[in-house]
């Protein structure tokens, strides 16, 4: 291949399969707000990389053709859904960017609707409630199953609205399961949360996805009956296809919870070495 | 189980609501699909080199398949099946109308009229430029690919197995799989008519 056709190619593939304003909108919001912070509080370069690399995750698994592989076969919808819901966020939220987009608001905004909103106590409440962290593991697990039982897997696939829900769904949640391990503050409160309750929920998500993603890779027959019946575009079996999407929601997806817990544990430590008095806690990373 | 469909009931309601779809008393064969996808709708090139659209086949119920014409098994099966169960609707077969979409144009326009006769009852075979082609797959959320070729310069075409089913408004209707039996899918149809003249 020469290099005008790989590029033409790179292109095609970067060109949105379906295309969604909103999404545009939301990861272009994102990215003018940290950039804008960026340039007037400054952080640490590790930790923009991170934030970038989550964000861009974010976008390609969304609005590229990359789509149209994960709506046309398992692996790749899984791959997808392991990026949108645990690595992507992951990223986004172990890269603490919440002073970094603060700084990066528009005065006006900040005073006009950011401040109410966070003042409102039924939001208070609400977010208090799904940020409990037993409460966020339980949504983070019991999405994935939900989203894979085979009926309304079926649906999820055919129908555009609930497909896109699905998929919104799992990104959002993603950013707040990894945002409450990662975030030290109780939410509505100046306390600090224990290392070691998160460390718990990072454990105990683990077995439910082990145990689900084991049960798809090793089941004998084919479970999400709509690849076959809106073709799998790539030339391998059913069973295959299904195994593979079952090892990434096995494998990697768990492998995560561990990740996320070394550097719960690696900050831990840090903390405590340095006594008393911890560093703010949303900046405390990626040094 | 129960548990699971009320969840989806509540899940699914607006789009039911939306399609308003009303179920035989023993169920329907097929998978409801009422509402969940996007009315029928193409502009394609028939067997006989007209271009159509989905207005052509108003007032009838019409089952959609997406295959190729150089198909050893997978379509040549497919569609005597539908064939068969259009037959056993005896008089009112003539209210049904298979859609063939042929999507591998480069082989299929040279012989999509001959292989269309080769049905009892004739089936419409139609094709159109890749555009047209992918934006009906789209459309209906399928996906067709080609391998590469063989050393005779035979080639495998990648395509979905489902046949879907749109009542004579074109409202999306079923979604009917590969495993469905003859009789189950002449069931569906009937139920269908019936519902479209009651």
């Amino acid at each position: 291949m020469t290099l005008p056709t790989v590029l033409e190619e790179a292109v095609a593939f970067l060109q949105p399969y379906e295309f969604s304003p909103t999404v545009l909108l939301a990861c272009l919001g994102a990215a003018l707000l940290y950039q804008r912070g960026w340039r007037r509080a400054g952080g640490g370069f590790g930790q923009a990389l991170m934030f970038w690399i989550g964000l861009l995750g974010m976008y390609v698994m969304l609005q590229t053709q990359f789509e149209y592989y994960a709506q046309h076969s398992f692996f790749m919808h899984r791959l997808q859904h392991l990026v949108l819901h645990h690595v992507a966020p992951f990223l986004i939220a172990v890269s603490a960017p919440a002073a970094i987009l603060g700084a990066g608001l528009p005065e006006g905004i900040r005073r006009l609707v950011v401040a109410p909103l966070r003042r409102n106590q039924v939001l208070q409440w609400l977010y208090a409630a799904i940020q409990e962290p037993m409460v966020a593991g339980a949504i983070f697990v019991g999405l994935i199953y939900f989203w894979l039982i085979p009926s309304v897997h079926f649906y999820a696939m055919l129908n555009v609205p609930l497909y896109n829900t699905m998929n919104w769904g799992m990104a959002i949640d993603g950013l707040l399961f990894w945002w409450m391990i990662f975030n030290l503050r109780v939410p509505g409160s100046s306390d600090m949360r224990h290392y070691g309750y998160r460390l718990l929920v990072l454990f105990l998500v683990m077995f439910p996805q082990i145990a689900l993603g084991a049960f798809i890779a090793l089941s004998d027959h084919d479970l999400f009956g709509i690849y076959a019946a809106c073709g799998r575009i790539l030339p391998i079996t059913p069973l295959v296809d299904q195994a593979i999407g079952g090892l990434l929601t096995w494998v990697p997806a768990a492998m995560m919870s561990f990740v996320g817990g070394l550097v719960l544990i690696y900050r831990w430590n840090r903390q405590s070495r340095q006594g008393e008095n911890p560093v703010s806690p949303t900046l405390g990373c990626a040094r | 189980m129960s548990r699971l469909k009320n969840l989806l009931t509540i899940c699914l309601l607006p789009l039911v609501l939306l399609g308003c779809s009303e179920e035989p008393p023993g169920g329907w064969h097929g998978h409801d699909i009422t509402g969940v996808m996007p009315d029928l709708e193409f502009e394609l090139t028939d067997h006989t080199g007209q271009q159509v659209t989905e207005e052509e086949y108003r007032g009838k119920v019409t089952m959609m398949f997406f295959g190729y014409t150089s198909c050893p098994h997978v379509c040549p099966v497919a569609l005597r099946k539908l064939a068969a169960a259009t037959r056993e609707l005896g008089e009112q077969a003539d209210r049904v109308e298979i859609l063939f979409v042929a999507v591998d144009p480069a082989r299929d326009k040279k012989v999509l009229d001959e292989y269309v006769a080769g049905f009892n009852p004739n089936l419409v075979g139609l094709t159109g430029t890749q555009k047209q082609l992918k934006e009906v797959a789209k459309r209906y959320r399928v996906a067709f690919s080609y391998e590469e070729p063989q050393e005779d310069g035979f080639y495998i075409v990648n395509h979905s197995g489902a046949v879907f089913v749109f009542g004579p408004h074109g409202k999306t209707r079923l979604l009917v799989d590969e495993e469905t039996k003859v009789a189950n899918i002449t069931e569906d149809l009937r139920h269908l008519l019936e519902e479209s003249s009651g």
